[in-house]
C-alpha cells in the first residue's frame, strides 16, 4: 500500500527510459510498439525485421484496461508513449476528439480498409489517426462435449439451427440447464451475452450527435430484461470477461456457450490450451453484429515517426491482416480478403475444424457497423457492473438499470 | 590578510554549509513534491480533459463544489477508505504487538523468524494481490474451499461490502504487519529489563507486564506506526484495483462497494480523463490524511505512561 505510489513511478520512469532510448547500441533503431492482449503480431515482427536489419521491434502488451489508460497518461505528459501504439474501438474516439498528439496518416490507401472501420478513426477535421486492424464480427463458440453431455445436439450446423434468435438461444440454455453436467452453466456471465445483443442493434449506446442514448434505447431494454431472466434462470456462470475468475472458468468448463467476437478465440487459446478440439463455432442469434476491433496509431511525441508509420502501414496491410487471420484467428478490415480463398476457406482445428474463415467473413458482410461515442468503452463497463449487480443479487433488474442509467448520465456532465 | 581571508572561509563555511548539506533534499522535495503540490491545486481549478490541456477553462472552486455536495461515488469512496482504514491499521497494530512479544522471547532460529516477518513486506504488491484474489475466488478458492470443509457456505467475496473488505484488509495486515512487529521489537529490546523485574517482584502476571509496562513503554513507536499506516491506507489502490481487473476494474466492483478514494481518483482521472476532477480529488484526499492522521495521532497518545 505504502509503496504503490512509488512502484507505480518506478514503473512509470522505466516505461518512459524504455520508449526515451530510441536507438538500440547496435545501431539499430528501436522501434517499440503497445499492443493489448493478442493480435498475431509475433512472427510478423520477426519477418520485418528480416526485411529491414536496421530495425529493432519491441513490443510491450499490458491488459486491455491499463494499456489504454497508460497511454493517456503518456499523451498527456507528453512522454513514455510507444512508437505505435494499438487502441481498440472501446476508445478510440477519446482520442480520435485530440488528432494533435498523433501523426496524421496518409489517406491514399484508404480503400484497404472497410468504409466504416476507415471512418472510425478518422477526426472530426477529417485527420486518420490510426490504421484499421481488426473487427470483431460476432459468432457462439460453445463446448461440443458439454453439449453432448446435456443431451443437446453438438454439430454445429444443428446447434445454430437452435437459436435464429436470442429467446430461442435462452429456450436452448434452459434444456442445457436442465441436463447439464455438474459445475457447467450455459453461458460465461450477462455482461458478455448482453454486449452480444449490443452489439447487433442499429442504434448503440449513443446517437450520431455523440448524445448517449442507451437509457432510452428499446432494443437495448430488451436485451436486458432478457439476460437479466436467463440469469434468474441460473444459465449464467456469473463469470466477468476477462478476469482471473473467468480464465479459471475456461479450464475448468464452467461454461458451455460465449459470444464470440472473432478476436475471442484467441483469448480461448491462451487461456485454455487443454481445451483443443472441444470448442466449436456456431452462428450469432440475430445475425452479424460487431463487438471490439483495433487500430493502429503513433503518437506524435515518438523519436522515429517515420519509421513507426511505416511499420504501422505494414503491419495493417491486407497481407499481414491475412497472416494475422491465419496464426490468431483476428477478422481482417481488408474487405477484398474476404473472397480470398486462404482467408474465407480457413478452418480451425482448436475448434473442432470449424470453417472460421466462411463464419466470420459472412458475420463481418452481415455487419452493420454501429456508431460509437466518445465514451462508449466507459458506458460498457456501466452496463458491465449492472448486469453485475443482478447476477451477484445485490440489486433487482428494475433497481440496477434505473442506476445505470444515472451512472451514465454523469458520463456526459 | 591570508589568514584573515581564511578566517572568513572557515565562519561562511559554518554559517552556510550546513544548508548546502540539506540542499539536495529540499531541491528534490521542490521539484517532486512542492511542485506538484501546486501544479494539482491549480488543475484541481480547472475544466481540463486529460489529453487536452489547451482547452481548459479555470472554474473556480467548482470541481470541490461538486464533489463535496453532489457526488455520492466520492462520499462513497470516502466511506470505504474509512472502513478500511479501521479494518487493517487496528489488526496491524494488535498482531504486531503481539508478534513482537513473541520474537523477544529466547527462542531458537531467532535471526531467522525475525527476517521472516519482514518477507511478506518485501513481496511485490501486485503479485500479493493476485494471488490473494485467486484465495479469495468464488467457485475455487481455498478460503471458500476452507468455509466448505467447515460446513460454512461460500462466500462471493468480491460482491459484498463487508466481504470485499475483509479481503482487501487481509492482504494489507499481511504485507505490513512484520514491518511494524520489527519496529515494536527494537523498541522493546531497548526496555530495561530491571523494570520488569521489580514488577515480577510486585506479584505481576505477565499479561499485566506486557499490557502495563511493555505497551505503554512502546508509545512513540506504536504513535509511529499508527501514523504510518494510516497515511500509507488513505492512498489504498493496487489492492482494489487488482481484487477483480478486467473492464471494471477501476470502479471497485459493480456497485463501487470496494473503490477506495485512491481508485476513486485514478478512475476520473485515467479513466474518464477528467484531470481537473480528480486533481480536486486529490487535494480533498490529502486534507483528510492530514486530518485523520492528527486523529489517529490523538488516539494513540492516549495509551497511558504511568
Amino acid at each position: 500500500m505504502r509503496r504503490t505510489g512509488t512502484v507505480i513511478g518506478v514503473g512509470l520512469l522505466a516505461a518512459s527510459l524504455l520508449a526515451g532510448c530510441g536507438d538500440a547500441s547496435d545501431g539499430k533503431t528501436r522501434i517499440t510498439i503497445g499492443l493489448f492482449g493478442n493480435f498475431g503480431y509475433q512472427q510478423l515482427f520477426e519477418e520485418y525485421e528480416k526485411a529491414h536489419p536496421d530495425v529493432d521491434i519491441t513490443d510491450r502488451t499490458a491488459s486491455y484496461s491499463d494499456h489504454h489508460k497508460n497511454l493517456a497518461a503518456h499523451l498527456a505528459t507528453n512522454n513514455g508513449a510507444a512508437d505505435v501504439e494499438a487502441v481498440d474501438v472501446g476508445y478510440i474516439n477519446q482520442f480520435k476528439a485530440n488528432p494533435g498528439q498523433f501523426v496524421e496518416l496518409k489517406s491514399d490507401i484508404k480503400d484497404r480498409w472497410l468504409d466504416w472501420k476507415w471512418e472510425g478513426s478518422l477526426s472530426k477535421d477529417g485527420k486518420q489517426i490510426g490504421y484499421g486492424t481488426d473487427i470483431g464480427g460476432l459468432a457462439i463458440c460453445y463446448r461440443r462435449d458439454l453439449f453432448e453431455k446435456a443431451g443437446l445436439p453438438s454439430d454445429r450446423d444443428q446447434v445454430s439451427a437452435l437459436w435464429p434468435t436470442w429467446e430461442e438461444f435462452m429456450a436452448t440454455g434452459k434444456r442445457f440447464a436442465a441436463n447439464a453436467p455438474e459445475g457447467a452453466k450455459f453461458f460465461d456471465g450477462g455482461p458478455t451475452v448482453l454486449n452480444a445483443i449490443v452489439g447487433q442493434a442499429p442504434t448503440g449506446y449513443y446517437d450520431k450527435n455523440d448524445k448517449i442514448v442507451v437509457g432510452d434505447n428499446a432494443e437495448i431494454r430488451k436485451g436486458w430484461n432478457l439476460v437479466s431472466q436467463a440469469v434468474a434462470d441460473g444459465l449464467s456462470a456469473g463469470l466477468l470477461h476477462s478476469t482471473p475468475q473467468w480464465n479459471t472458468g475456461f479450464k475448468q468448463g464452467q461454461f458451455a456457450t460465449l459470444a464470440c467476437p472473432a478476436w475471442m478465440m484467441a483469448k480461448i487459446k491462451d487461456q485454455a490450451p487443454d481445451t483443443a478440439g472441444n470448442w466449436d463455432l456456431a452462428a450469432v442469434p440475430g445475425g452479424g453484429g460487431n463487438w471490439g476491433g483495433s487500430y493502429l496509431t503513433v503518437p506524435k511525441q515518438g523519436k522515429n515517426v517515420d519509421k513507426a508509420v511505416e511499420l504501422a502501414t505494414w503491419l495493417t496491410a491486407p497481407e499481414q491482416q491475412a497472416k494475422v487471420f491465419a496464426n490468431a484467428g483476428l477478422l481482417p478490415s481488408a474487405p477484398k480478403l474476404y473472397s480470398e480463398e486462404s482467408v474465407a476457406k480457413k478452418t480451425d482445428p482448436f475448434f473442432h475444424d470449424a470453417p472460421v474463415g466462411k463464419v466470420f467473413t459472412d458475420a463481418a458482410r452481415a455487419l452493420k457497423p454501429q456508431y460509437q461515442g466518445p465514451k462508449a468503452g466507459d458506458v460498457q463497463t456501466e452496463m458491465g457492473n449492472a448486469m453485475q449487480r443482478v447476477e451477484q443479487g445485490k440489486q433487482s433488474p428494475d433497481e440496477s438499470w434505473n442506476q445505470f442509467v444515472g451512472d451514465v448520465k454523469r458520463l456526459e456532465d | 590578510m591570508k589568514t584573515d581571508w581564511r578566517e572568513r572561509r572557515h565562519r561562511w563555511d559554518i554559517r552556510y554549509a550546513p544548508y548546502a548539506y540539506i540542499a539536495p533534499y529540499f531541491l528534490l522535495f521542490a521539484v517532486f513534491g512542492l511542485f506538484p503540490l501546486l501544479y494539482t491545486a491549480w488543475v484541481s481549478m480547472q475544466d481540463r480533459n486529460l489529453l487536452d490541456g489547451d482547452a481548459a477553462t479555470f472554474i473556480g472552486l467548482d470541481n470541490y463544489v461538486q464533489l463535496l455536495t453532489a457526488d455520492p461515488y466520492f462520499w462513497n469512496a470516502m466511506g470505504n477508505t474509512l472502513s478500511l482504514w479501521l479494518l487493517t491499521t487496528v489488526p496491524q497494530i494488535l498482531f504486531a504487538l503481539g508478534i513482537a512479544q513473541l520474537l523477544n522471547r529466547r527462542l531458537r532460529g531467532r535471526t531467522f523468524f525475525r527476517m521472516g516477518v519482514l518477507l511478506p513486506n518485501i513481496t511485490s504488491v501486485a503479485a500479493v494481490t493476485i494471488i490473494f484474489a485467486q484465495l479469495f475466488g468464488r467457485d475455487f478458492g481455498l478460503i471458500n474451499w476452507g468455509l466448505e470443509l467447515f460446513g460454512a457456505g461460500r462466500v462471493d467475496w468480491q460482491a459484498g461490502t463487508g466481504s470485499s473488505h475483509t479481503a482487501i484488509a487481509a492482504m494489507v495486515v499481511w504485507r505490513w504487519t512484520g514491518y511494524h512487529a520489527l519496529i515494536f521489537l527494537a523498541s522493546m529490546q531497548a526496555i530495561p529489563t530491571s523494570v520488569y523485574e521489580a514488577a515480577r517482584l510486585d506479584g505481576a502476571s505477565a499479561w499485566q507486564q506486557f499490557w502495563r509496562i511493555t505497551v505503554p513503554m512502546l508509545r512513540p513507536q506504536i504513535i509511529f506506526s499508527t501514523v504510518i499506516a494510516t497515511a500509507g491506507n488513505m492512498r489504498l489502490l493496487a489492492e482494489p484495483l487488482l481484487f477483480n481487473p478486467g473492464a471494471g476494474a477501476a470502479t471497485g466492483g459493480s456497485d463501487r462497494q470496494f473503490q477506495t478514494a485512491a481508485l476513486y481518483l485514478y478512475e476520473q482521472g485515467f479513466a474518464k480523463f477528467d484531470f481537473g476532477y480528480a486533481s480536486a480529488i486529490a487535494w480533498l484526499l490529502l486534507i483528510a490524511t492530514v486530518a485523520i492522521t492528527g486523529l489517529s495521532y490523538l488516539a494513540a497518545r492516549r495509551i497511558r505512561t504511568d
